[in-house]
């Protein structure tokens, strides 16, 4: 019993040692977990940053108006500003956060990537400044056929 | 895993495919009853040469199949070098894929 218990152990400190060095950077699904279960945007905003003061501007985010599709939404967004992260939520979902980028040195902040949404609903991008502030974009759209289902 | 990735004007762009069902709670529920079989790509991370150029936590959210690009500086790296990029998901697998920069 000792012996498995010991082993057990040392397995699972080998794991947590061999995660953070090959994950380099923050991977946000273990430093911030509360994020990723929260219910609505304004919960996962601020499990993420603490606040949810909102800065409507620098950020631009692209999504069609109404989409056939809720399976595969094309979303994009960038911002020229000087940011540790940049981060997308909706409100269509049963949990808010969809993901979030952890900037480098070697960043352009542009991104795409397709998403799923279960009904219409609303897109926040989220740019963490590295000022403190928070920047970010809406946009409402309307989805045909929902993602989440099938 | 499907990556592709083209030099020009000292910008590296990226298109990247991860093969994954992403499936979420509440269509698992629907289909085992079992929410927690749940499986979704949670991390992705992107290097060259050694050099982490994507850092990305993910969520059910993303569309099956997901298709994400990006936009790496350009300067410090050539064509010819490879783009790593790796993949873990909520049951601990993990995928990766490599594209050498054109």
């Amino acid at each position: 019993m000792e012996r498995r218990n010991f082993l057990n152990v040392t397995l699972g400190a080998l794991a947590l040692a061999v995660v953070p060095a090959s994950v380099k950077a923050e991977d946000y699904r273990t430093t911030k977990p509360a994020v990723w279960s929260a219910h609505t945007v304004d919960d996962a905003i601020k499990a993420m940053y603490g606040s949810t003061t909102l800065i409507l501007e620098g950020v631009s985010l692209t999504a069609p108006d109404v989409a056939s599709n809720g399976g595969a939404i094309p979303v994009d967004f960038s911002t020229d500003l000087d940011i540790k992260s940049i981060a997308l939520y909706q409100d269509a979902n049963p949990e808010a956060a969809v993901c979030a980028y952890t900037i480098n040195k070697y960043s352009i902040n542009k991104y795409s990537v397709k998403i799923k949404m279960g009904k219409s609903g609303t897109i926040t991008i989220v740019a963490e400044g590295n000022d403190g502030k928070l920047y970010a974009a809406k946009k409402t759209l309307d989805v045909a056929l929902g993602g989440c289902e099938g | 895993m499907k990556v592709k990735a083209k030099l020009k004007n000292g910008v590296i762009k990226v298109k990247a495919m991860a093969k994954h069902d992403m499936t979420t709670f509440n269509m698992m529920e629907k289909k085992t009853g079992n929410r927690e079989d749940a499986n979704f790509i949670t991390h992705i991370t992107g290097t060259i040469n050694g050099e982490t150029v994507l850092d990305l936590s993910t969520s059910q959210f993303l569309s099956k199949n997901p298709i994400f690009k990006f936009q790496i500086k350009g300067e410090t790296f050539k064509k010819g070098d490879k783009l790593l990029i790796n993949w873990v998901d909520r049951k601990g697998k993990t995928g990766k894929g490599k594209g050498k920069i054109k």
